[in-house]
């Protein structure tokens, strides 16, 4: 009993010394550069006990939710030795957590403001909300075919840089002809598809996966499949402001 | 009473993202791999404390942190702070007297990027599996310096104007020369560096950040102007943790020879 309440007391002081550089930059800006007081002082620490009691808990049910299930299942897709399942589960999982991902919902929303603004498509909110709504699910079937792309190079271990630079490569050949507004949101666009919860899982997949088969090495091959989710939506998002 | 109210609009919002994602793991389980989830007590648990700990995180951050870093990012870009002092007269026309808020997207980058839970989870991860030659801390200071240089790097092009696929494009041919003289063991982890360094806490201040400014700068429009700030913050990291790796396997293999 004694020694968890201990070990839980290092990992909140661990979260506290993570949070401490947040803590002191904006305490520093507000009172040396902004000279002005701290309006609300209580809610702020307030605050800032969620967020350091948060991050405590996060990372505890990290390395014992979502890591070990995601490695479980990697081991046990590769013992039932069915690439299809394993790349319709990836997709899956690639598309149903982008679909939703609060941060792609708001940029859908700015990019359909740009979209009208520049005379793309009607100023009309149903013009808009149509756009956003089919900007998400590009950006959500991309993120599914990189997670696809990804393992699929595990199981073949095909070199990742050959990959990403091909990907450099056609985003730069696209940037030339894309519509010049859409070109920052479609680069901001690999940034915000993935969330805290898809990146542990992901990463414990393809660490499973290059763990479980022979002649994988789990660093070299484990690594690389969030890599494909921020490289696939900028050329996704780009294509689709050029059809549109 | 407020507060708990919004908690529990809190919960339920995260409840909803991890909603989908439990759906796809316990849907292939069951009905495709078939087995029971080993340690099921424990996952359940797990994955309870992921949604707890998430829900508190966001909730404090919002109650506390981001309606002052808000603030700031729209007190720093605002023309009255950036007018000079003596004649109060609006001056700020040359990129050098936004010098507060190239330093502010510095630091801010840096501490926001050291407090990102899915970091954190990826160093744990890349600690584990490197058998500790990448520590926890090294992998996480060079990601933050990356979002650090990145997002002052971008606050810099909002203000003067340069087109942002120049910079992302010349960012790009620099990552393909080093990719090739890096160790080959951090490639795939640079590049992952490059996705998780963006997420719950960096996006909602950095993007207020980007629009402040591309509002205030004059010339700039906060449509076409204001993103790009996480594609710097994204195509940065990939460079400082090769640069990482590539130091340090310069110094052991210098103390090596020290030693011949």
């Amino acid at each position: 009993m004694w020694r968890s309440i201990l070990a839980f007391g290092k990992s909140l002081l661990d979260s506290l010394r993570d949070l401490a550089p947040i803590i002191l930059v904006i305490a520093f800006f507000q009172l040396v550069v902004l000279q002005q007081p701290i309006p609300n002082l209580a809610g702020l620490l307030g605050g800032t006990l969620l967020v350091t009691l948060g991050l405590t808990f996060f990372i505890y049910g990290l390395n014992m939710g979502l890591f070990p299930i995601g490695e479980s299942m990697a081991q046990a897709f590769s013992q039932k030795g069915s690439i299809f399942w394993l790349l319709l589960f990836a997709f899956t999982l690639g598309f149903s957590t982008t679909i939703a991902e609060p941060a792609l919902i708001a940029v859908a929303e700015e990019a359909s403001e740009v979209a009208a603004e520049g005379g793309m498509i009607e100023a009309s909110e149903q013009a808009m909300h149509s756009y956003a709504t089919g900007l998400r699910l590009t950006v959500a079937f991309s993120v599914g075919l990189a997670i696809v792309i990804g393992v699929m190079r595990i199981l073949k271990g095909w070199p990742i840089h050959y990959l990403i630079i091909g990907g450099y490569a056609c985003i730069t050949i696209m940037t030339a002809f894309a519509p010049r507004s859409i070109i920052g949101i479609a680069y901001d666009s690999g940034g915000v598809t993935t969330s805290t919860i898809t990146v542990p899982l992901v990463t414990a997949l393809g660490v499973g996966l290059a763990s479980s088969i022979q002649g994988r090495n789990p660093m070299i091959d484990g690594f690389g499949l969030i890599a494909f989710a921020s490289l696939t939506p900028m050329i996704f998002v780009m294509g689709y402001g050029m059809i549109i | 009473m407020e507060w708990l109210a919004s908690l529990l609009d809190t919960l339920l919002a995260t409840l909803r993202d991890v909603f989908p994602i439990a759906a796809v793991i316990f849907g292939f389980q069951l009905l495709i791999l078939r087995r029971p989830i080993p340690n099921l007590r424990r996952t359940l648990f797990g994955f309870f404390y992921v949604l707890l700990g998430l829900s508190l995180f966001l909730q404090g951050l919002e109650q506390a942190l981001f309606p002052l870093g808000r603030l700031m990012a729209e007190q720093l870009t605002h023309p009255e702070f950036l007018a000079d002092e003596t004649t109060g007269l609006l001056q700020a026309t040359h990129w050098m007297d936004y010098y507060w808020v190239y330093i502010f997207a510095l630091a801010i980058g840096f501490s926001t990027t050291v407090a990102e839970p899915s970091l954190i989870a990826v160093a744990i991860k890349a600690n584990q599996v490197s058998g500790g030659a990448i520590g926890v801390w090294g992998l996480r200071i060079a990601v933050a310096i990356g979002v650090a240089v990145g997002i002052s790097l971008g606050t810099w092009r909002i203000v003067t104007g340069y087109p942002l696929h120049y910079f992302i494009i010349t960012g790009y041919i620099f990552v393909i020369f080093q990719t090739f003289y890096a160790p080959r063991i951090i490639v795939p982890l640079a590049y992952d560096s490059g996705g998780v360094t963006t997420s719950t806490v960096t996006v909602p201040l950095v993007a207020a950040l980007g629009l402040g400014l591309a509002e205030s700068v004059p010339g700039r429009s906060p449509l076409l102007d204001g993103f790009g700030l996480i594609a710097f913050a994204s195509l940065c990291p990939i460079i400082s943790v090769m640069a990482y790796a590539q130091i340090s396997e310069y110094r052991s293999k210098r103390s090596a020879r020290k030693k011949a």
